[in-house]
């Protein structure tokens, strides 16, 4: 003896409660929803350590290390308030983005990606989602830099104005795809923590604190191989007239590639059934 | 829709982890409406074999059809839904948020209300996850899974970790939903909450099925039943040579009869000896629990 037949209860073909049954169609596009960006987006505004780093403190350096300036100019005029500015509207928008994309980090760790492979929600969707939201919280990132700026007294063309903001925010991808990159390589609820540091090196590289030009010659050279250089430059242009040069093209293009492959790589391996 | 397919057929599902293999051959056929209870130790292998299910782990050998398609297809049609042990929430949202966010993953689903309502905690949809109570959690990801209406539930080790009112809320709640038709499997070690909650019960030891069938033939599987009587002079000899007698026990004036077939044995004392007072009692579920997963029964 061991094992008795099974003995199924009455089955049950009809369910009373439902007199018709459920939609059970598979989601549009997924699972992605514009909706729920709206609930992602509270749930990053109401942490105050998110808010503090990504939103504030760059406005902040601006009123601390911008507004100083005020009166000098660059070679073509125009004023070094909006050099400063644009360049901490890049670095705005990179943190946050970082961050954005990081969270993914948290949720593995929390074991909420496990909780989602129990819902129709497709996992591109949800990077999907990350994306677009990551990149919301870049162009906010962009426009409360702009706003405080303008208040007070960036005074620039309306082109350098949209130009070098769209340069700032689209760049701004590169480090959603590193944020993505970082979250799915570390489970860890804090990754941050550890990452905000890594930026501001970063930061320093692509010249958002400091004009590339003051760094030793060596450093100079190194600067041009890092992530933000190619950023950097390309929302400055529209403002400096400098043009972009090839080297900051193809390190954006690389740097692109690099973190978006990465992460690709990282997130099918963490989607893979063991 | 439902009608033809069993809700589950698990066929020959092995899974091994290096050198110990967690679910071994294990056989499984359940019918739509069922109320299983997957019953074992620590370590038997329920969750490994509930992650297979839902489609989480891959099988080493065997197969799973779920709703008669495959777990992916149930979960993306939104006809199977779980309530994992490990499965993860997001603190920093509220009760609400979480169950309008999943919403939103799914073609269809119930109001948000309602199933916060049917989980019973509609009460404390502004709060924190992160500030809620283990059981509020769990409740919650209760009421995750009543979104989409599924036609099979699974919960793996539901109330581990709450305290007795918890646990009872839990299954008033689980209950109520329930009788309406919905197929059940739940894992758990808790006797009790088999007996009480499943019509039919899955033991497992050691990645094996080593008993299924009610709750009354798993109690009788194990032990039988024991009938007792008076009977002042009884042929402890003769009772023991009667079909499906196990032990026979002389006390005084009593005998204690050890039996699979318990109303033969009361019908014999009862009308071909002078027997009175008969009394005829089961071992109960703990004993039969014990028996079966510490022990290698018939093998």
């Amino acid at each position: 003896m061991s094992t008795l037949p099974a003995t199924p209860a009455a089955t049950r073909t009809d369910r009373p409660d439902r007199p018709t049954p459920p939609d059970r169609r598979l989601p549009a596009l997924g699972g992605f929803a514009p909706a729920v960006l709206g609930i992602e987006l509270r749930r990053v505004l109401r942490n105050r350590r998110t808010l503090a780093f990504t939103l504030i403190m760059p406005a902040v350096f601006f009123l601390i290390f911008g507004l100083p300036q005020r009166g000098q100019t660059l070679d073509n005029g125009r004023p070094v308030t909006a050099y400063v500015m644009i360049s901490l509207a890049v670095y705005a928008a990179m943190v946050a983005t970082t961050s954005a994309g990081g969270a993914v980090a948290t949720e593995r760790a929390l074991g909420w990606s496990r909780q989602l492979r129990l819902t129709p929600l497709r996992p591109t969707a949800y990077v999907a989602t990350k994306v677009a939201t990551a990149m919301t919280l870049g162009l906010l990132a962009v426009v409360i830099e702009f706003v405080v700026g303008a208040a007070a007294g960036v005074r620039i063309p309306l082109d350098v104005w949209l130009l070098s903001g769209l340069a700032a925010w689209l760049g701004s991808l590169v480090f959603a795809a590193f944020g993505l990159f970082i979250g799915y390589l570390v489970p860890a609820e804090n990754v941050m923590q550890f990452i905000g540091p890594i930026l501001a090196v970063l930061a320093m590289f692509g010249g958002l604190f400091v004009p590339v030009e003051v760094l030793p010659h060596v450093l100079q050279q190194a600067a041009k191989f890092t992530p933000v250089y190619g950023m950097g430059e390309l929302a400055r242009a529209p403002l400096t007239g400098d043009g972009v040069s090839m080297a900051g093209v193809a390190n954006m293009v690389f740097w692109t590639l690099a973190f978006g492959i990465g992460a690709a790589r990282l997130f099918r391996r963490d989607t893979a059934r063991v | 829709m439902t009608s033809t397919h069993p809700a589950v057929e698990l066929n020959g599902l092995t899974k091994t982890f290096g050198t110990v293999t967690a679910v071994d051959g294990l056989n499984l056929v359940v019918q739509p409406g069922e109320v299983v209870a997957f019953l074992g130790p620590n370590g038997a292998g329920k969750t490994t074999t509930i992650d297979m299910l839902l489609g989480l782990a891959r099988p080493d050998a065997g197969t799973v059809r779920v709703l008669g398609g495959t777990a992916d297809e149930a979960v993306a049609r939104g006809r199977i839904a779980a309530v994992l042990q490990t499965g993860g929430l997001l603190k920093d949202l509220t009760v609400g948020e979480t169950v309008r966010m999943t919403a939103h993953f799914y073609r269809h689903t119930r109001p948000a209300a309602e199933v916060l309502e049917r989980a019973g905690i509609a009460d404390i949809a502004d709060r924190i996850v992160g500030r809620c109570s283990g059981g509020q959690q769990q409740r919650l990801r209760f009421a995750l899974a009543l979104l989409p209406d599924p036609d099979l539930m699974v919960l793996d080790e539901p109330t581990t970790g709450m305290d007795v009112e918890g646990r009872r809320d839990f299954w008033q709640a689980l209950r109520r939903d329930a009788r309406d038709g919905r197929t059940v499997i739940f894992a758990t070690h808790y006797l009790d909450e088999a007996d009480a909650y499943a019509d039919r019960i899955v033991l497992v030891r050691q990645g094996r099925i080593v008993a299924d069938g009610t709750t009354a033939e798993i109690k009788n599987l194990a032990a039988g039943r024991t009938v007792r009587a008076t009977l002042p002079g009884a042929d402890q000899a003769a009772l023991a040579a009667l079909p499906g007698v196990d032990a026979v026990e002389v006390r005084g004036d009593s005998v204690l009869v050890r039996t699979g077939d318990s109303d033969a044995i009361a019908r014999h004392l009862l009308t071909r000896t002078a027997a009175r007072d008969v009394e005829i009692t089961s071992r109960n579920l703990e004993d039969a629990f014990l028996a079966l997963t510490t022990e290698r029964i018939g093998a």
